[in-house]
This record gives structure tokens, sequence and C-alpha cells, in this order.
């Protein structure tokens, strides 16, 4: 039975991706800040789909733990699923570093961080699946992500170079980039129905990813267009809009 | 995020701020903010019980905490919906103790409507079948309640329309089976007085529920279709059924694509639905194994299915009479009949002994159908209220959209006791909705009217 490793399984993405990877006979590991909030995911995860599934402390932000967080997996994953990330309001960020600092460091240093560890383990296995959950964001920095948009590119482009770099020793990176989402982190937004994905959407377009080793991914399918578009602006023009 | 939301019926459309959670403490945060709140499932009453100004979504909150499949009791936190505990339970030898018509409500609204299946009758309802259930209370604390541990906290929170707090975790017991399928029976009735007697003969059934046709005149007056059920042992099953006998049925669903126009429905519409749906059972009794889903949810099969009754929705009209108040069921039928307002799904069943707090069952006949918007509806339904007060019955309090306060008053003997028992919990009315202010459980007179949002009531007439 293969396993999966979720970095910031709180979150509701990474609920649906266990759950995903749960029904199709994954072992599940649950790595997360906060493990009192990882016990009723893990119960119901081990009773809906007769799957092992354990709960480790993880802070992405302790690079130092990083390396004995891995080593101390008790079974060592097939698959390693980076999830966490976080997003304030760039007004708030603009107007407070340690905000701006903590965005920059969650989703792009603390990511590199833990997935350096393991892209060494899978390529001196010679095998391995590293997924990165990015964000379209990262597509064309713009004023309304200014920093979420800038470390999401940053990440986004770490996910693409360990592709490269991981290719010759089997190991494979996939890149998701979800537009807009259904979570508790969007929930006060007004979303457009037909660009936004249910969890439970992206979790079956990551699994199938992995399966089918697939290099990027874009949740809705759409936003691949759309980010084209937006990416193809003449930089001129581009800077003078409101987005 | 403020959107519009209704439940079931489409009336009334309100707009709501909806918060969701998904852990303990993000609720505990919710509920302490300054303001009220109503608890809200997946929407499958009908009317405006889970309706308010802030609602307060138990959707993610949907995680199995244990399931004792020796003993069939499930431990889950109250946002998870029947759907998902059947598929987990099924596989095991296990089914829900009590289930409506629809497999899409969450266990915090089968306690809060304290809802009913066909076996009310044999097994009571949902409550009946509760263990024990932590409630979150206005003051923030949380409450373990029980039928012998804080009492009156657990009566009044089944059926009590989430007006005591917000339900956490519940533990419930589960019925055990052999197989997943049904051994269904359906008999022919020519009228009421055949179909009552029906329901006599077959009383040893676990399962009964009858279709009505509420158009039919004079000797068809009532005609309907008994269906009975059992859960099959594997002796019943075919050979292709024995093969995996707790078989989940497959996943496949239609979806109703948009609002139906209000003028498709009509008297000769429903007159054609009903001769149809008569007239498929060529014999008067058949007998078959059938898996459990076209047996308990037959609608669930087609999503949206309430777009049917079109934009301005439908109202769906449930009462009980005592069973010596047989003339009450007579008068209702022919005023219905008289009145042209048949609906397609018109539903009559016997509901056993029951007594409790707030809890719409009660010995006696009960029959729910559903019946679109249109102008003059209100003031029918107000004339009906008063047939069912007269006989002693009583409205359901999860498919009212419209009932006066006098008529609630007037139908559940135990109301003030009820009352209290809010006020005890839930003093500042910090739990409220759209329906309990407009029944005054949590405010003294109708004053403020919140703006209903459906455009307007159609122009149609009967």
């Amino acid at each position: 039975m293969p396993t999966v490793l979720l970095l910031g399984a709180t979150s509701d993405i990474s609920v649906a991706i266990a759950k995903e990877f749960g029904a199709h006979g994954y072992a599940l590991q649950l790595a997360a800040r906060n493990t009192e909030h990882l016990s009723p995911i893990q119960s119901d995860l081990k009773i809906r789909y007769n799957v092992d599934c354990t709960v480790h402390a993880f802070d992405a932000l302790n690079y130092d733990s990083h390396q004995s967080f891995f080593d101390s997996l008790p079974v060592k994953p097939d698959v390693t699923i980076c999830v966490f990330g976080v997003m304030y309001e760039e007004e708030d960020a603009w107007n407070d570093w340690k905000l701006t600092h903590r965005m920059i460091d969650t989703n792009y240093t603390g990511a590199v961080s833990i997935l350096n560890i393991a892209a060494k383990y899978y390529s001196a296995q010679k095998k391995g699946t590293i997924v990165g959950i990015s964000s379209v964001a990262g597509e064309r920095g713009r004023q309304s992500k200014l920093i979420y948009g800038s470390a999401k590119a940053a990440f986004s482009a770490y996910l693409a170079g360990l592709r490269n770099k991981l290719f010759k020793d089997n190991v494979h990176v996939v890149s998701v980039k979800p537009g807009f989402v259904y979570t508790k982190m969007t929930e006060e937004l007004p979303l457009p129905k037909p660009l936004t994905a249910q969890p439970e959407e992206v979790a079956k377009a990551v699994f199938n990813a992995v399966e089918k080793k697939k290099n990027t991914i874009y949740t809705k399918w759409m936003w691949k267009y759309i980010m084209l578009i937006i990416k193809n602006v003449p930089e001129p023009m581009f800077k003078k809009m409101n987005i | 995020m403020k959107k519009q939301i209704a439940n079931w019926g489409n009336y009334p459309v309100i707009e709501s701020d909806e918060k969701l959670f998904s852990y303990t403490d993000e609720l505990d945060k919710l509920v302490a903010q300054p303001k009220s709140y109503i608890a809200r499932g997946n929407g499958r009453c009908y009317g405006d019980a889970s309706l308010a100004d802030n609602t307060i979504s138990t959707l993610k909150y949907d995680k199995v905490l244990s399931f004792d499949t020796e003993k069939g009791l499930l431990e889950v936190q109250s946002g998870i919906t029947l759907d998902q505990v059947l598929d987990i339970i099924v596989p095991k030898g296990w089914f829900l103790p009590v289930t409506p018509g629809t497999k899409y409500i969450t266990i915090g609204g089968a306690i809060a409507s304290d809802v009913h299946g066909k076996n009310h009758h044999v097994d009571g309802a949902f409550s009946h079948h509760v263990i024990e259930m932590d409630v979150l209370l206005a003051n923030g604390e949380t409450i373990t309640c029980s039928p012998t541990n804080n009492n009156d906290l657990f009566e009044a929170t089944c059926g009590g329309m989430g007006l005591t707090g917000v339900i956490e975790k519940v533990i419930f017991d589960l019925k055990k089976i052999e197989t997943s399928f049904i051994k269904q029976k359906q008999v022919k009735a020519e009228n009421l007085e055949e179909i009552l007697q029906l329901f006599d003969t077959y009383a040893h059934y676990t399962y009964s529920v009858a279709w009505i046709d509420c158009l039919k005149k004079r000797k068809n007056f009532g005609r309907s279709i008994l269906i009975l059920g059992e859960h099959a042992k594997i002796e019943d099953l075919n050979d292709k059924q024995k093969s995996d006998p707790l078989q989940l049925p497959k996943k496949k669903q239609i979806t109703f694509p948009f609002n139906l126009p209000s003028w498709v429905l009509n008297t000769f519409t429903v007159k054609a639905f009903n001769f149809l749906y008569y007239g498929k059972n060529f014999k008067k009794e058949i007998n078959n194994v059938v898996s459990y889903e076209p047996f308990f949810y037959p609608l669930d099969a087609i999503l949206h299915w309430n777009r049917g009754y079109g934009k301005p929705g439908f109202i769906q009209y449930q009462f009980v009479l005592p069973l010596e108040a047989k003339q009450g069921l007579i008068d209702i039928l022919n005023r219905i009949s008289d009145k042209g307002i048949g609906s397609f799904l018109a539903v009559l069943k016997v509901f056993g002994k029951q007594e409790s707090l707030i809890s719409f069952p009660t010995e006696g006949y009960t029959l729910a159908l559903d019946i679109p918007v249109r102008k003059g509806l209100f003031e029918f339904l107000d004339e009906l209220d008063q047939i069912v007060l007269k006989y002693g019955g009583r409205l359901y309090m999860s498919k009212d959209a419209r009932m006066k306060p006098e008529v609630l008053k007037a139908g559940y003997p135990h109301l003030d006791r009820f009352k209290a028992i809010i006020k005890k919990f839930n003093p500042d009315f910090k739990f409220r909705s759209h329906q309990s202010d407009r029944l005054l459980l949590t405010k003294d007179e109708d004053k403020s009217k919140v703006k209903i949002q459906n455009s307007k009531i159609a122009e149609a007439q009967f």
C-alpha cells in the first residue's frame, strides 16, 4: 500500500486530497502545526477508508526541525504533497513587515526547506513523487496579490526547477496551480462560480496528476487560458491596469 | 459572506451572512461574536427554519469520530450528511435507525427536526436513537446531554429547530442489517377507506408509507399505493445480489437543470402524473427485492428536483391528526381535491406513539404534500390549519414557512415548557431563525418583518 504525506493537513484542500488518496487505498500521513485539529480528521479518514493514518507535528516556519521531522516518519512516503500556505490581506502586509515576511516564509522558504529534504531522499531512492500546491497568483506579478503572488511565483519556479533536477533520478514533480477554490481562506470573497473549484475537484485533479505523471495542472482548466492571456498583456499596458 | 439562501422549498429566499467552520475551537470563536445565529446544515428543511441574517454552516464539520462495528454505535460531528454515513456503515452491515425521504440532510438537522421515517410506528423518531450529544450553548459552554443527563437540554434540542444551541458531536445507534437490499411489497388501494385498512393489516411491517392521489373524487377518493418493506435477508436475494449482499448502490444521478416555469404545474399535469404513477402498477400487489436507495430515497436520484416547482418555490404542507380523527383527514383531502391543488407527491403514513416535548410525530395519520406557491395559497392553508387544529392535530415545523404562532401554540401542548428551556439555555436569543421569530419563539411580537426576496408570488391561480 503506497503512502502519501500531506504537509499542512488541516486545510480544506488538504482534507479533500487526503480523502481522495484514502479512497484509493493510500496510507495517509497528516502533518500540521495544530495536531489537535488533525485528530478528528485522522479518525474520519481511518473509518471512512479503512486505511492507516498517522498524525505528525510539523511547523513550516521551524526550518531546523524539518530534517528530524522527515527522519522520524515511521514509513517514508511515496508521495509528498506540500499544501500549506498563507494569504493575508495585501494591504495589511504592505503596512506590516512581519506579515509580509511570514507570507514569504510560509509560502516559499518553508516549502523549499521541507521539499529539499524530501527531494534528496527520493533522488537517493531513485523514485518518488513531490506535489506542490502553488497558485495562479504566481503567474504574473500584480498589485492585488503583491506579496502572495511573488512568493507563489518563487515557489512555482522552484517546483519547475526541481522537476528538471530530479528527472534523471526518476522522481516526478507536479506543480498545481489552482485558481479560485471555495475554502475558508476565500470564504469572504465573492467568487465567480464558473471559475471557482470545490476542494474535491482540486483533490481529484491532484490524484490524477500523480497517477498520470502530469507536470503542471490548473484547476479549473480555464485558468490555463486565462493566465495565458494575462501573461501576454504587454507590460506598458499591464502596469496601468488595476488588477 | 452575504448571500441569498433558501431551504428546499425555495420559499422564502433571504440574504444571510453564512460562516463556515471545520474545528470545534473555530465554532467557539464564532459563537463568541456579539451576533445572533442559527446553525444550518444542508438546507433540506423546506421553509424558513434554518434561515437567519447570520447563519453558521456545519457542512465542513463532518468528521466521523468513532465507529463501534460490534455494538453498532457511530460518533460523528453534526455536519456529516446521511449519504456519507450510509457509505460508511452499510458495507459493515449497519443501517440508519431512522431515515427521512432524503439522504442529503445532516445529523445535526436530523436531530433539530427530530426526523421520522417509514418505520416510525416501529422504531420511533431519530431522537429515539441518540445516545448522547454535545451542545454548544449561548454562553460558550459545551454541555453533554442525553435522555438521562441534562435531560431538559436534550429534550428541547430534539425537534427544537436549533434554538438551544449548536449541536457538536453526536453518538447514535445503528440498525443491524444482513444485506443492503429491501424486500418490498406494493399494494394498490382503490380509496381512502381501503388504504387506512391496509395500514392496519400491514402494521407489522417495519417500513410503510403510502403515495396518495389527492385529486380523485367519489369512489376513487384517496386512491393510493401502499409501499411496504423489510430489510432483506441473504436468502431473499438473487445470485447476483448475493455476490455482494452489503453492496452500496451505484451512484447515478441526473440534475434538474433549471427552474420550471410556474405554469407547467397545473391540475392537468398533476392528474396525468398521478394517472401514470398509479397505472404503472398493473397488479394489485407487487413483491420484489430492491436496493435501499430507490426504496428510501426515490427523489434523491434527481438533484434539484425542487426546481420543478419554479422560481416562486413551494410549500410542503405536513400535518398529523390523531387516529380517531379520520373524518379530519377526509375533510382536508376533500378541500384539497376541490381546490385542485394536488401535488406530485402526497404521502400518507401512520405514526406510532411518541411522547416528546416539541417533536412533530405523535400517534396518528400524517399527510405531506407539496404545493407550489401561488396567489391565494397562504389563505387556503390558513383554512386547512383550522381543520387540523379542530381535529387535534399539528404541523411540522421543519416543513413550515407560513403558519401563524397561534397554530403552533394550539398544536404543541408542551410549548410553554419548551420556551422556558430555550430561555434557560439561550436567554438572549443568541440562537434564532427567521422561523423562530415568526413563530414568536425568540421574540415577543412580530414587529420587524424580515425582507423576503422571492421576486413576487406568481400570479397564476389554481
